[in-house]
Parts: C-alpha cells; sequence; structure tokens
C-alpha cells in the first residue's frame, strides 16, 4: 500500500518511541524544524511495554522548554498510532503539517541577526 | 547523594544576558545520578540556550563540558586554560561546584544553574527523598535505621506531635509521618521499650548552627 504524506516531513525510524531523546527532540528545534511530532504505538501496544509513555512525558518536558523559550508548544505532539494503520499515520502526518502551516515558520528560524 | 532541581530556564536566560561566551559546566558525581547536572543535562540546557540565542538572533556561543567532579580542586584545574574566556560559566553541579569555579578563577563570573536542595536518596526512577540533615552526630541506629532529625518536619527526638494523623504529617498528606514509622518499625522489631528513653535537647553544635564546618584528617594532609 502506497500512501501519500507531505513530503517536507523527514520521517526518523526508532526500534521504539520510548527512545527518543530529549536533547534530540530539542536539537531538531535548534536545527529549524517548524514542527516535531512523535510517533508511537498505541497506548498498551508498545512492545517494550512504556515506551510510548515514556515518550510522551519526553514530548511534554520538551513543551515546557519551548514555552520557556517563548515558542509555541503546539510545535511538538504525539500520537499514538498502530503500525498496521498506514491511513492514519498518512492523515495524522497532513493534520500535524496543515497546523504547523498554520503556526507559521520556527521563530528560530526567522530571527534576524542582531 | 546531593540532591537537587534545574532552575527555571528564564532566570537561567536572565544571568548570561549580554554574556557572549558561554560555557554549561556539569558534573559527574551526585548530580549526574539525580539526572540534573550531568553530561546529558549539560547538552539540554545548552540547547535550549542556543535556540533561544537563535531566536534573538545572536551568536551561540553555548559551550558544553562536563567535570568528573566539581568539589575537587584537581578537577577544576581542568579548566585552568580556558575558564577566564566565557563571560559566563553556568554551573549545574551543586551549590559547592559554583563556588570552587569562582574561587580558583577569581575573573570568572559563574552562576549556579540548579538549586541544591537536599541529601537524600532515590525511591524509584525520577523520584528523590530527603534522608540526612548532616546534624554532624548520627543516631539513626536508635530509632530503627529512620531520622528523625531529617524526616520529622519538627525534627523532634521524643516522639511525635499532636499533628500526627493517619500515618501522616501535618503538614501534608503526601509527608509521612516519620515518628509513625520509627514506633511501627520498633514495635515489628520488639524494640518498643528503647523509646522510652528521653533525650535531651539536642546540641546542634556539630550541625550548622555551630557555623561552618570543616574536616581535616591529618593523616591525609601533605
Ligand atoms: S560538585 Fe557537588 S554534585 Fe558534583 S560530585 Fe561534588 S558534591 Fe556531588
Ligand atoms: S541523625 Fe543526623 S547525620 Fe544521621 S541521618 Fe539524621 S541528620 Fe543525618
Ligand atoms: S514499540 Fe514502543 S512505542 Fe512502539
Amino acid at each position: 500500500m502506497r500512501l501519500q504524506y507531505p513530503s517536507n516531513i523527514k520521517v526518523i525510524q526508532l526500534p521504539c518511541s520510548g527512545r527518543v531523546d530529549i536533547l534530540h527532540l530539542l536539537k531538531a528545534f535548534e536545527d529549524g524544524a517548524d514542527g516535531v511530532y512523535v510517533a508511537g504505538c498505541k497506548e498498551g501496544d508498545c512492545h517494550f511495554l512504556t515506551g510510548n509513555f515514556k515518550a510522551r512525558r519526553k514530548v511534554n518536558y520538551v513543551k515546557q522548554v519551548l514555552t520557556a523559550l517563548g515558542i509555541e508548544p503546539e510545535r511538538i505532539e504525539m500520537f499514538n498510532m498502530s503500525s498496521a494503520e498506514g491511513p492514519r499515520f498518512a492523515q495524522v502526518a497532513r493534520e500535524f503539517t496543515q497546523k504547523i502551516q498554520e503556526l507559521g515558520p520556527s521563530p528560530v528560524k526567522t530571527a534576524k541577526a542582531a | 547523594m546531593i540532591v537537587g532541581d534545574s532552575k527555571p530556564l528564564e532566570e537561567i536566560l536572565e544571568m548570561i544576558e549580554g554574556k557572549d561566551r558561554v560555557l554549561v559546566l556539569g558534573c559527574r558525581g551526585c548530580v549526574t545520578v539525580c539526572n540534573v547536572g550531568g553530561e546529558k543535562e549539560v547538552g539540554i540546557l545548552a540547547t535550549a540556550l542556543r535556540i533561544a540565542r537563535k531566536m534573538r538572533g545572536l551568536p551561540g556561543h553555548i559551550e558544553e563540558r562536563t567535570l568528573e567532579r566539581q568539589c575537587d580542586p584537581e578537577y577544576i584545574e581542568e579548566l585552568a586554560d580556558a575558564a577566564e574566556g566565557y563571560d559566563a560559566i553556568v554551573s549545574i553541579a551543586c551549590g559547592v561546584g559554583p563556588q570552587f569555579v569562582a574561587e580558583r578563577f577569581p575573573a570568572a563570573r559563574v552562576y549556579p544553574g540548579i538549586n541544591t536542595t537536599f541529601i537524600g536518596g532515590a525511591l524509584e526512577h525520577g523520584v528523590w527523598s530527603e534522608r540526612c540533615q548532616s546534624c554532624g552526630n548520627c543516631l539513626v541506629h536508635h530509632f530503627g535505621g529512620l531520622c528523625p532529625i531529617a524526616r520529622c518536619s519538627k525534627s523532634l527526638m521524643n516522639g511525635p506531635c499532636g499533628g500526627s494523623a493517619n500515618k501522616k504529617c501535618e503538614i501534608s498528606p503526601e509527608v509521612d509521618c516519620v515518628w509513625h514509622l520509627i514506633v511501627e518499625k520498633m514495635e515489628a522489631m520488639g524494640r518498643l521499650e528503647e523509646l522510652e528513653r528521653v533525650w535531651p535537647v539536642k546540641n546542634w553544635i556539630t550541625s550548622r548552627d555551630g557555623g561552618p564546618r570543616r574536616r581535616v584528617r591529618e593523616d591525609l594532609k601533605q
């Protein structure tokens, strides 16, 4: 099954969403990402039991950091989906991209040199 | 270990306002173990500070370094060639760290990046609890291995106050009444009568009340 999802999304594969690191999420913003989301298995379906819960807590931590920096916390989200749900993956990708487009480019990118 | 909390990012941003070259300095000791000041946290804080700089179009000269310990001059010395080249050094060790760095490098502007909170241990991953107040005269063996100084809100030595209810301290339902725990433990050990001993007022001279403390080991001194 081939599904269309927006081409401006860069997918980084991990063995489990629990492997994402706060530092890597922040680095994406440092490098100018307009938005970042973590796609993990449905709650209760993680092969490592609690990886997706840990991922959600890390995403929440990064939301707090972004807020403290004056960046919209909605630029980072966590979504749960089953690996058998291709259409849902594509739909989340489209919806998130659209939300980020509404927020506009990241304030990290738009800053003018002082 | 010594336990601490990150300072709010806003406070750290204010500290380094207008400072061009900044070093975020971690410690591999206690603060690594309590996940507040090790190499990983250095990376996270430095990245957040760089993002803040980028947003304002400022150059991001935010460097990262983590020393073995910040409470030993031999490791502080590793900064010798670099320390005074920074406009700000944010130490995320316990309160000893920024003081040792500032003492060794008198011209350096050093800032504490964490709040040092207590001496304690981990109850589980991500949860720490205060266990010792460094009173300088340990007595926990008289209380079933539970410290009434650090764990009783009033540091009572002769049993609970009237605020002990349902195993909890009157200051908060989150706080165990350590005296409830002491009685339960001593009872289980068949040692209840030991609690009849009346403790006179504790001599706090060995604690902070005797002024700043210093320890000298003649046999170790060079
Ligand atoms: S500087 Fe503080 S945090 Fe680091 S090892 Fe020494 S006592 Fe522990
Ligand atoms: S009795 Fe004093 S030294 Fe012992 S654990 Fe309590 S505060 Fe610490
Ligand atoms: S395997 Fe852990 S979130 Fe999918």
